[in-house]
Order: C-alpha cells, then sequence, then structure tokens
C-alpha cells in the first residue's frame, strides 16, 4: 500500500469522483481503505476464505462498474459497504440470487469509518454493547445478522416466541446505536 | 424512534433481509409513502454497519488487490460499442444442381447484413446520445455533490460578514421544499449550549397545526450547525421555523424551552 500516494489522503466522494471518470489508482486506495472491513464481515459469514474473496471482488467491482451507486446521500462508504458486504455474504451463504440492489442501499450511522481511529473507537463501543447484552439477545442478533437466519427459524432453533425473536433483533440493533451517541 | 410503531419489528427484519411475502410487501408499500419509517431504515442500516466492526479479523490477500487490479484494468469506463463488420457468406463451389441455391442464400444474407448494419448505426447513435446525456447529468451530479460536500463539510471555513463593528448575532436559514419534504438549515454564531441542553428546530405548519420537531442539533465552536433532511411527515406546508434551547434529550411534542431564532414571518 503507497504511503506517499496523495490519494490515501483523498476523500471518499473525491475518490468515487475520480473512479467516476476511470482512475483505477483511485479505486485502489478505495480498496486499500476498506477491503478489511468487506472481506472480515464476508469472511465471518461465509466462513470461507475463497468465497469471502469472491465477495470481496464481485463488490469491488461493481463499485468500478457503477460508481454512481455510491453518493454522500447513502451515506459514509465504509458503513455502505459493510451493509453491502454483509447482504452479499448472506446471499452467498444462502445460495440465493442478491435480493438488493446497491443502488438501493442507504445507511445512516455517525462513526466515519474512513477513520481508523474513529473505527476503533466505535468498534470497542459497539463489541462492549454486545458483551453487555443478555445471550438470549446476542444470540439472536447474530443469527440474524451473521446466520441470515429468518425470526421464524430462529424462534424454531431455540423454541422462543415470534414476537420475542422479532423484538430482541430489533432492540439489539437499537442498543448499539444507543451505545455509538452516548 | 420516529418509525410507526406497527412496522418498527418488522423495519430491522426489513434490513436484514429476513422478511418475506406479505409482510415483506405490505412493508415495502408503506416505506414508499412514509419518510419516518425511510429514515428509521436508513438508521437501522447504519446500526447493521456497526455490528459489522465486530468482526474484525485477518486482512484480505494479496492476490484479492491483484485480482481486482487486474480486472478493473480489463474493464475502461464507459466503453465505446465498436461492432464488428457482419462476416460476408462464405462462397459456395460447384456447380451442382441445387447451386443457384446458394446464390438466394448468399443474397439474403447480404439483405440481412445490410439492415442489421442499418440497424448497428441507429443503434451506435442512440447510444452515443444516451453517452452523452449520461456524462452530462453525471457532470452535473458531480458538481451538486461538490456543493452540498462544502456545505456539510465541518472542515470547511464559514464566516459570517456582518456590518463593520457589529458583533456577529444568531441566525439560521431554513430551506424547505414541501413536495418532497427535504429541509435543510443552516445556523451560525449561536451561543454555546449550556450543560444537558441542546438545540430544537420547529417546524410551524400554515394550517396552525402543533409544530412539527425537525431536529436536534449542536452547534460547533464556531457557533455554526447543519440540519439536512430530518424526517418529516408528507406534505406539510410551513409556514415558519424557529429554533429552541431544550433539555438535551429534546422536547419532540411541543416547544417547551425559550426560542433562540425564529424566521421573520413568525
Amino acid at each position: 500500500m503507497p504511503s506517499t500516494d496523495p490519494k490515501t489522503e483523498a476523500s471518499d466522494l473525491a475518490l468515487v469522483t475520480e473512479i467516476r471518470s476511470g482512475d483505477q489508482g483511485a479505486m485502489a486506495a478505495l480498496y486499500d481503505r476498506y477491503s478489511s472491513i468487506v472481506y472480515a464481515v464476508a469472511l465471518r459469514v461465509l466462513q470461507d476464505t475463497g468465497a469471502a474473496e469472491d465477495v470481496l471482488q464481485d463488490i469491488f467491482m461493481q463499485l468500478w462498474r457503477n460508481p454512481g451507486a455510491f453518493d454522500s446521500s447513502r451515506g459514509n462508504m465504509g458503513a455502505w459497504l459493510a451493509v453491502i458486504a454483509r447482504n452479499r455474504a448472506i446471499d452467498a451463504l444462502r445460495k440465493r440470487r442478491p435480493e438488493n440492489n446497491i443502488d438501493d442501499v442507504i445507511v445512516s450511522v455517525e462513526p466515519d469509518m474512513a477513520s481508523d481511529a474513529e473505527r476503533s473507537r466505535a468498534m470497542e463501543k459497539v463489541r462492549g454493547a454486545l458483551d453487555g447484552m443478555a445471550v438470549s439477545q446476542r444470540s439472536a442478533l447474530e443469527m440474524a445478522y451473521f446466520e441470515g437466519l429468518t425470526h421464524v427459524e430462529i424462534a424454531a432453533k431455540t423454541g422462543e416466541p415470534l414476537g420475542t425473536i422479532k423484538t430482541r433483533i430489533r432492540t439489539g440493533l437499537l442498543s448499539l446505536r444507543k451505545v455509538l451517541a452516548a | 424512534m420516529n418509525a410507526h410503531e406497527q412496522f418498527a419489528d418488522g423495519l430491522a427484519l426489513y434490513a436484514l433481509g429476513s422478511l418475506h411475502g406479505d409482510e415483506r410487501s405490505t412493508l415495502e408499500t408503506h416505506l414508499e409513502g412514509c419518510a419516518s419509517c425511510r429514515r428509521e431504515l436508513e438508521l437501522l442500516r447504519g446500526d447493521m454497519s456497526l455490528m459489522a466492526l465486530t468482526t474484525a479479523g485477518p486482512k484480505p490477500p494479496v492476490r484479492s488487490r491483484q485480482r481486482l487490479m487486474a480486472a478493473i484494468a480489463k474493464e475502461p469506463h464507459m466503453p465505446m460499442v465498436v461492432e464488428k463488420p457482419v462476416a460476408a457468406a462464405p462462397r459456395r463451389s460447384g456447380w451442382g444442381l441445387f447451386a443457384w441455391t446458394g446464390w438466394a442464400a448468399a443474397a439474403a444474407m447480404l439483405l440481412l447484413a445490410m439492415s442489421l448494419m442499418r440497424n448497428n448505426s441507429a443503434l451506435v447513435r442512440d447510444l452515443t446520445s444516451v453517452t452523452a446525456q449520461y456524462r452530462d447529468q453525471g457532470s452535473k451530479l458531480q458538481q451538486a455533490n461538490e456543493i452540498v460536500a462544502t456545505l456539510l463539510d465541518p472542515e470547511a471555513k464559514k464566516i459570517e460578514l456582518v456590518a463593520a463593528g457589529s458583533k456577529p448575532q444568531p441566525r439560521g436559514k431554513a430551506i424547505y421544499e414541501r413536495r418532497n419534504h427535504n429541509l435543510i438549515f443552516f445556523a451560525s454564531s449561536l451561543p454555546p449550549l449550556p450543560p444537558e441542553k441542546i438545540y430544537e428546530l420547529w417546524l410551524f405548519p400554515a394550517n396552525g397545526g402543533a409544530p412539527i420537531a425537525a431536529g436536534l442539533f449542536k452547534p460547533d465552536a464556531r457557533g455554526s450547525a447543519t440540519v439536512v433532511n430530518p424526517p418529516l411527515p408528507e406534505g406539510v406546508e410551513a409556514k415558519n421555523f424557529a429554533v429552541t434551547l431544550e433539555p438535551e434529550s429534546g422536547s419532540h411534542e411541543t416547544p417547551r424551552g425559550t426560542v433562540t431564532i425564529v424566521g421573520a414571518g413568525e
């Protein structure tokens, strides 16, 4: 990763603008910035390095082919890519066609994932929030997020009522938001 | 939580891609007309991105980067379509009883080739026109993005000009578009917040209805702040806007604190 390249300091939006005009260096800079997030979430879901690399390749190729899919109104780039990576990995896990077009995903979140420092700070808080959750809630949230199980499947697996599972998933997600806002 | 309560759990499942069938289509229909639930969906996706932060692991192998760069090098942007000319039909040799059928087939192929070439020329013209439009719109969008990025950039220097010798007064500007309930609000020279207080923006409907909360915000060290597209109900005609000083959690239902700035019309 070239550290003297001015592209490493450029904003996400500036890089996307350069990608629009076909700048491969801008694409490389964006990859260097976010590939670790995309790969990590894909690997956690798929538990297979080859499959995770395919998701990584697929997402960045789509961004190259259609850089207009991202603009600043869709949220910050790191968060947007993280959500798309998770969704694509779940699609791959469940061997189904992608359900969401990347153009349709809008993400609103506070930490700017372009900054390593802010990313680490947020990571610490989110991990703390997960550790602080009741085991049943954390488990429901992780099954929905990392295994792509539906609330019906989770209810069947745990023997808990459907409504309880739905609420656990939502309140689990909300508690992450709260801990970041605190 | 501004989303409609009956859709609250469904929205989280929808964000996760776990909602199917009738529940999904009912929610999607509702989302088309409900800005508040669309906003909540964006926030839930934000929460999902936070979950991704818990997955830090090994970095992708170097070969992944090489593979990507090799792939994009093969796909330069906006490739122009260059059709290969249709190959001429191979000539048949020989003078057999049915040799004329070869000439007929060649003639048919020639006619077909001419027709395809005409269609191809029309398609190339269309493509050129669409490409030009795409570039033009892309350029306008890029310009708009740059303007918005500058306006919203916390690092951008925002200097308010006032009469020489006078002290800057708190002021705000609300730009509101009812049809899509888009709102952009800029404030400047706001006094620093007292402890456990926050500023809240309010929309006063033209029909005289109760004020609508339009976002909580904290100004930066220079007293500047921006609120962009807070969740608002559809179709509300605005008569005025005001900013009040509220307890840190906001008042939401009705302004309770002191008014800091208000539109000139109120």
